[in-house]
């Protein structure tokens, strides 16, 4: 037998002022009560829309908790296998020009497992959005230590806290990447309230822009919650965001290149003949 | 580089001096290119690395993609993009290389990517050595990923007919969606032999699952992927794969026969093993022995049915390979033990001489008659201590 549930007919208000981005595909999503995936997803959909990219959209699905992002997201999807995603968009990149490209990676897959892709995407300058959803923790497979835990963070297989000892320092990848001279963009903003959000917003929104002004590599990190991956509330959850994880993982624009492409400082030598031509 | 190479000649000139002699990592990236290759990407690795080099400088030329992965990894994922996107995509690398591409294979099985991926097969295991070598084998045609799946395996035995099979491959690729991988040993990849620019460009075909952006042709969102977590439909997903690789093994399966007729001894072998091995039949033959010699030209689809079909015609066969026997394992289910099925191999990057597959022959003749009388009265020696494994 099939439950139908009877839904009231929408009525259009007379002054409409905000409503669903229309890419943004109208079903419940697979995430645990709180998570900030969603906030991400429906910001990324928003942009998407407003910059009328969404037609010439070909993104790239990470492996962890997105890895259903294309049930959610109306645009042509590939699956990555796990960390590769900024290698199968650059094959993209490379071969549809006209082609806006993006990645969606949570911190296992980009921070982790992908390290060897995300920087090279990165030095290449490769055309391409990332966007990057750090909640410090692996949650698909239920809550253990990332590269991005919070030193004494307990998780399921850091069960005493995260020992630097043990297990080395959280990774600010961002910062790193943002050194590379093919990143035209790199920012972390937070999904921590709806303040945090809106900086967030105009963060994706200029990350898109850069690709389009073709100037190399964008990367905007979100930091974001686990309420059961923490074992916390999902309020708790947005409170610990906003207090110790802002606290290891500055929030801000870390580089933005504006029009320069390519700005490459002295890393170049001189050319000398090939002996044979 | 002097001078202008045949390939950068063009009409009259071209068609007088179309027979050159080609280094077979450069004519299989040539083959490629005329074959409608849109995309390259490589990592460079022992002794495939000419293949990569010689897209470098030909890819940008046509005016289509060449990147240098950061690692076979990489490579082989931004096949898979590309690939996605309707691109006709190579890959090569060399047997460690391939090991690290086994993941992304086994997505593009799984989500029906086409691509074509060259290994210049070197020996192992671990880093091994650079020398010749075809113990892939059991990694190419049973295999690199996880996950029920199979890609059709070829193997040529000279630069020409690798040359040959390149726009074959990108056909079967489109075909089936699915990869396609082309297996050599490293003597193929750095010998040189006389070839011809004869070239084949296969027509492509139409699709409705690329990815091109939904604006396109204001289209439902498409998905290429392979993940399904309701057992039930990830059943199904199985059931049609393996509804393809039956197709496939009825429809693709080749192989080359030399003197099959009379035979009474069999020789099979693939790839340079099996050029060896002709030259072993043709001193067979020449002392009045009657060998035949079949040589896989799919390794996956296997000619098991034309090996059933010989094991009642012959007396005996002898697999000769450079392994330490993964081929004769496929022989041997496929004989089913209607006839005895000798093995002679060299490992580590050496390769079996003609005298050496002799004496293999000879012992399994002699074992089967029960005396070396076939022979003759001087039985073949070999010309070294060979350590090789039987």
């Amino acid at each position: 037998m099939t439950l139908t549930i009877a839904r009231p007919a929408v009525v259009r208000p007379a002054r409409l002022i905000y409503e669903k981005p229309a890419i943004l595909v109208d079903r419940a999503t697979h995430y645990c009560p709180g998570c900030g995936h969603g906030v991400v997803q429906r910001l990324v959909a928003e942009v998407l829309e407003e910059l009328d990219l969404a037609p010439r959209t070909i993104a790239v699905a990470p492996v962890g908790c997105a890895v259903f992002i294309y049930d959610y997201l109306d645009v042509d999807f590939i699956e990555a296998p796990h960390g590769r995603a900024p290698a199968v968009a650059t094959g993209v990149r490379r071969v549809r020009p006209e082609a806006f490209v993006l990645t969606y990676q949570g911190d296992g897959d980009l921070a982790a497992i992908g390290t060897a892709e995300i920087v090279h995407a990165a030095a290449r300058g490769e055309h391409i959005t990332a966007i990057f959803v750090n909640n410090g923790i692996y949650g698909m497979t239920g809550g253990q230590m990332a590269p991005t835990t919070l030193l004494g963070q307990k998780t399921t297989s850091s069960p005493a806290g995260r020992d630097a000892a043990l297990t080395g320092y959280p990774i600010r990848i961002t910062e790193m990447l943002a050194s590379l001279p093919g990143v035209a963009y790199a920012a972390r903003g937070t999904v921590a309230d709806a303040s945090s959000i809106g900086k967030l917003r105009a963060m994706i929104k200029r990350a898109c822009q850069v690709q389009l002004e073709g100037t190399g590599f964008a990367l905007v990190e979100a930091l974001s919650n686990c309420p059961v991956g923490w074992g916390m509330t999902p309020a708790t959850s947005l409170a610990h965001l906003a207090g110790p994880v802002v606290v290891a993982y500055p929030t801000g624009v870390i580089v933005d290149r504006g029009m320069i492409a390519h700005p490459a400082p002295d890393l170049g030598c001189p050319s000398p003949a090939h002996p044979e031509d | 580089m002097s001078g202008m190479t045949p390939l950068e000649l063009t009409g009259d000139e071209r068609a007088r001096r179309s027979r050159v002699l080609m280094k077979g990592n450069e004519a299989i990236a040539e083959a490629a290119i005329q074959a409608g290759c849109d995309a390259y990407f490589g990592y460079p690795i022992t002794p495939q690395a000419e293949l990569l080099e010689w897209m470098a400088r030909r890819m940008p030329e046509e005016g289509r993609v060449f990147v240098q992965a950061e690692s076979e990894l990489g490579a082989i994922n931004m096949a898979l993009g590309a690939a996605a996107c309707g691109a006709r995509v190579l890959v090569s690398s060399s047997s460690p290389g391939i090991s690290l591409m086994a993941e992304a294979m086994s997505y593009m099985a799984g989500s029906g990517t086409p691509m074509v991926l060259v290994n210049v097969m070197r020996a192992g295991p671990g880093l091994g050595g650079i020398g010749p070598s075809q113990s892939d084998y059991f990694q190419a045609t049973k295999g690199h990923g996880h996950g029920d799946y199979r890609v059709p395996v070829l193997a040529p035995a000279s630069i020409a007919e690798a040359m040959a099979l390149m726009a074959d491959a990108f056909e079967l690729a489109e075909r089936y969606r699915s990869p396609v991988l082309v297996v050599l040993d490293g003597i193929l990849g750095q010998a040189m032999e006389p070839v011809t620019l004869d070239f084949r460009n296969p027509p492509r075909l139409d699709n409705d699952w690329t990815l091109t952006g939904t604006g396109a042709s204001d289209r439902p969102a498409r998905v290429v992927k392979s993940i399904d977590l309701d057992p039930e439909a990830l059943e199904a997903r199985n059931l049609a794969l393996q509804a393809k690789y039956a197709q496939i093994s009825a429809r693709e399966t080749r192989w080359a026969g030399e003197a099959l007729e009379d035979a009474q001894y069999l020789l099979v072998a693939y790839g340079t093993a099996a050029r060896v091995a002709a030259s072993a039949l043709a001193w067979a033959r020449a002392r009045g022995l009657a060998v035949g010699l079949l040589r896989p030209i799919t390794l996956w689809p296997f000619p098991s049915d034309e090996l059933a079909r010989l094991s009642v015609q012959v007396r005996g066969m002898l697999t000769v390979e450079l392994s330490s026997g993964q081929m004769v394992e496929d022989v041997r289910l496929a004989v089913a033990g209607r006839c005895p099925v000798a093995f002679y191999g060299r490992m580590g990057g050496m390769v079996p001489t003609p005298d050496e597959v002799g004496v293999a022959l000879a012992d399994l003749i002699a074992k089967t008659e029960g005396s070396s009388s076939a022979l003759g009265a001087a039985p073949l020696r070999p010309s070294s201590d060979t350590g090789g494994v039987q």
